[in-house]
């Protein structure tokens, strides 16, 4: 199953590593990961998307918590949250694509970051299932190039990752 | 007034002195000498130069084991830290609480491919419980505080701690924290108390019960609370490979090792308890065999591990609890006491009843009268001479196994072996530590010929150090266990397992300024080992007996079976 675990680091040299090396090590999959500095600046939030059986995931939980620049681990899966990726996607912006991506963009909630004569570049938020349905209605011919965050996640209402 | 300040090579050895450190094991180099420098000046401990940093690392782990304190090992960078990482990844795999100190190149120079530089952070990350680099002087007493604490605490690991030279070279007013928390690292050692409550219940309906007790008895040192814990309910225990000592072998509720190479009742009464009481063990491998087998019983059980993550991976448990076993075995015997009744007798007679019988099947009798040396009787005779009273260190192989099954240890800490990672080479290093540690006590290192070989050059280290080891070759002049899955798996295809040229193992003994000696006969045998034990106590002696060479370790099972599936003799 997929799930999508959310967690606070100690902001150090090398403790992506480790959590890169973990997942590697122990053959669990990650199929997307983010990190940036949270508002504290000592720490680090991180967002990894992996899938694996129950007991799979009940070890990476678990292996994550024993890694000593890990601060807080949790499993956004267990209950109500809301996922968030971004991407950028620069599309040929010539003849009729012209118009047809504007529409596109406005289609799905994106916006037109950078226009040039040749080329738009469309930014998209949403879901990864919204994202890859964007992709899908564009004509493959139309696109330059794709670049996406990976998932960020938030528990809903009451719930807060914090220390 | 300003307080005085220190370089951090000074910081350094300030910093082991405040943790109470009396050995450290290494080898000295380039990016260490200003350590080097400051160990010359000082007197609080003591340093032992070994000649391979592999050793350094193993003595200093074997000390651990021997002690319960933190093991220090101090590296150069570059080669000195990669000999180091097989000492490293044996301390890793077997829970051993150490501190290793590498040094490294000057901080400009890191990443510039310098002289002796590598990435001894990336190195090692997968085989420590944490690493450090310390860039700035002051992070290096903090640091140096962290690394002992993060060693010993918790599930106990190694630490290394790298230091560029520079900074060993730089100044800094010296303040050691008295302690230290971490907001990321709290480990759990109270046992959950709801859990326990669970445990005990199932404990007291058990019909079929069995303790299996693992390294966390040794390493939490608990052995004292296992026993007695063992001893009101009445309850069979079996250990494991690293658990050995932490119950005591001559105990009639002791069932011996189980596992791979463990005896016919503990493995049997393994697969078919109905209660397993599983103690700072593992579900390794080599002690479950395959775990579908293993999960064709319908058993309970309850766990207990400081880690977490030992819990439940690879075999699903119904009563985990995190804590340290000394906390909870001691939780476990006082509210078992306080339910005013044990488990029914009836069915824990005739489960023992039932564990006579498989005990009755003698699984470790060998051939008393051969004509030639049986690597069993060196064991029987070394545990004799001894009076089970020795601290035994031991190489990787079939002699580690025999070692595990003839030499009936009865306390914790004096068995000590590589287990997880099985590093042949680790006996006489691990013999050294152990002797430091223990001066005066009998110390034997139980070996094979291949593996010997492998840190033979640390005969000079214990010249230099005065350490009268007993070396105990069972030389069968194969790579035994090798040979073993040979004939049993490969249609006794021996492929590279006979180690052809081996030296004289006396001369070599003397040549290092040691006492060695070649005994081929049964009956030389106990004659010798009094002989190195009595007239040449403080000498090391190095006993080369001429075993038999087509040995097998039995009982086995072979990889990837059941437990009740053994190869018996
Ligand atoms: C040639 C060879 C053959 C082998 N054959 C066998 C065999 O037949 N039988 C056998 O048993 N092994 C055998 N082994 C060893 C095997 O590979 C494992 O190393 C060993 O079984 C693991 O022992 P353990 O489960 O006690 O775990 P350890 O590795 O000792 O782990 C200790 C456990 O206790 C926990 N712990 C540590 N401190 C505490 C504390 N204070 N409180 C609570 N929990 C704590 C840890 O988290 C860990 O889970 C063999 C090895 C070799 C090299
Ligand atoms: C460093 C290392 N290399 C290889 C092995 C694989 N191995 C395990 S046991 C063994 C044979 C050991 O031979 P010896 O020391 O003579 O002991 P014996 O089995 O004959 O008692 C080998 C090669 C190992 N455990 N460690
Ligand atoms: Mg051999």
């Amino acid at each position: 199953m997929r799930h999508i675990i959310s967690l606070m680091m100690e902001n150090e040299a090398g403790a992506l590593s480790r959590i890169a090396g973990l997942f590697s090590a122990r053959g669990y999959n990650i199929e997307s990961l983010n990190v940036a500095p949270t508002e504290d600046a000592s720490l680090s939030r991180m967002t990894i998307v992996t899938r694996g059986s129950d007991e799979v995931i009940e070890q990476i939980t678990k292996q994550l918590n024993k890694l000593v620049d890990i601060v807080k681990v949790q499993d956004l899966s267990d209950g109500c949250h809301i996922e968030r990726e971004l991407m950028l996607v620069k599309v040929k912006a010539t003849g009729e694509y012209r118009e047809e991506m504007k529409r596109m963009a406005d289609i799905f909630r994106g916006r037109i970051i950078d226009v040039a004569d040749k080329t738009y570049t469309i930014e998209l938020t949403g879901t990864g299932a919204k994202l890859d349905g964007f992709l899908e209605a564009l004509d493959p011919a139309a696109i330059l190039e794709t670049v996406r965050t990976g998932a960020s996640g938030i528990g809903r209402g009451d719930r807060v990752l914090k220390i | 007034m300003a307080d005085t300040e220190l370089t951090g090579a000074e910081i350094v050895v300030r910093c082991l002195a405040a943790e109470g450190v009396e050995h450290v094991f290494g080898y000295p180099g380039g990016a260490v000498l200003n350590i080097y420098d400051e160990i010359y000046k000082q007197d609080k401990f003591l340093h032992i130069l070994v000649r391979h940093e592999q050793a350094a690392v193993h003595a200093a782990d074997a000390y651990a084991r021997s002690t319960g304190k933190v093991g220090v090992a101090l590296v150069t960078s570059g080669p000195g830290a990669t000999n180091a990482v097989t000492g490293i990844a044996t301390a890793y795999m077997d829970s051993i609480p150490m501190v290793v100190i590498t040094g490294q190149v000057p901080t400009p120079a890191i990443g510039m491919d310098a002289f002796q530089e590598v990435d001894t952070i990336g190195i090692t990350r997968p085989c420590v419980k944490h690493n450090f680099l310390v860039k700035d002087v002051k992070d290096l007493a903090e640091t140096m505080k962290k690394a002992f604490y993060i060693a010993a605490t918790g599930r106990p690991g190694p630490v290394v701690v790298d230091i560029p030279k520079d900074v060993t070279q730089h100044l800094c007013a010296f303040h050691y924290p008295d302690s230290i928390s971490m907001r990321s690292y709290n480990p759990t050692s109270k046992g959950h108390a709801g859990q326990i409550k669970r445990a005990v219940q199932m404990l007291l309906e058990a019909k079929r019960p069995v303790i299996y007790a693992g390294g966390g008895v040794i390493l939490g040192d608990a052995a004292e609370q296992l026993i007695e814990l063992a001893r009101y309910l009445g309850f069979p225990v079996t250990n494991t490979l690293m658990g050995l000592g932490g119950y005591p072998s001559p105990d009639p509720l002791f069932l011996g090792m189980l596992g791979m190479h463990g005896t016919i009742e503990a493995n049997m009464a393994m697969q078919h308890c109905d209660v397993l009481l599983a103690v700072g063990a593992r579900f390794d491998d080599r002690v479950i065999g395959n775990p579908k087998h293993f999960q064709k019983e319908a058993r309970k059980i309850i766990h207990i591990d400081v880690d977490p993550s030992s819990i439940s991976k690879r075999v699903k448990v119904d009563v985990p609890i995190v804590g340290n076993v000394g906390q909870v075995l001691a939780e476990l015997t006082k509210l078992a006491q306080a339910a005013g009744h044990g488990p029914d007798p009836e069915s824990i007679k005739a489960w023992l009843a039932q564990i006579e019988l498989w005990r009755s099947q003698d699984c470790l009798k060998y051939d008393r009268e051969s004509a030639v040396i049986k690597p069993q009787f060196v064991i029987e005779k070394l545990y004799e001479v001894t009076g089970g009273d020795a601290y035994v260190t031991s190489d990787v192989g079939q002699h580690q196994m025999w070692a595990a099954q003839y030499y009936k240890f009865a306390k914790p800490r004096r068995w000590i072996n590589s287990g997880g990672l099985g590093t042949m080479g680790f006996g006489l290093p691990a013999a050294m530590g152990v002797q430091m540690a223990h001066p005066g006590a009998p110390v034997a290192c139980i070996t094979g010929e291949g593996s010997i070989q492998m840190n033979i050059q640390e005969l000079a280290t214990c010249k230099q150090s005065n350490l009268p080891i007993k070396i105990i070759l069972l030389n069968n002049g194969y790579l035994g266990m090798v040979r073993q899955w040979q004939e049993f798996f490969y249609e006794e295809r021996y492929s590279e397992s006979y180690v052809a040229s081996l030296p004289d193992f006396v001369k070599l003994a003397e040549a290092y300024g040691h006492v060695g000696m070649k005994i081929e006969k049964p009956e030389d045998v106990e004659p010798a080992l009094r002989k190195a034990f009595g007239e040449y106590k403080d000498q090391l002696v190095f006993l080369n007996f001429i075993t038999d060479p087509r040995e097998n370790v039995y009982p086995m099972i072979p990889a990837g079976k059941g437990l009740s599936e053994m190869i018996l003799i």
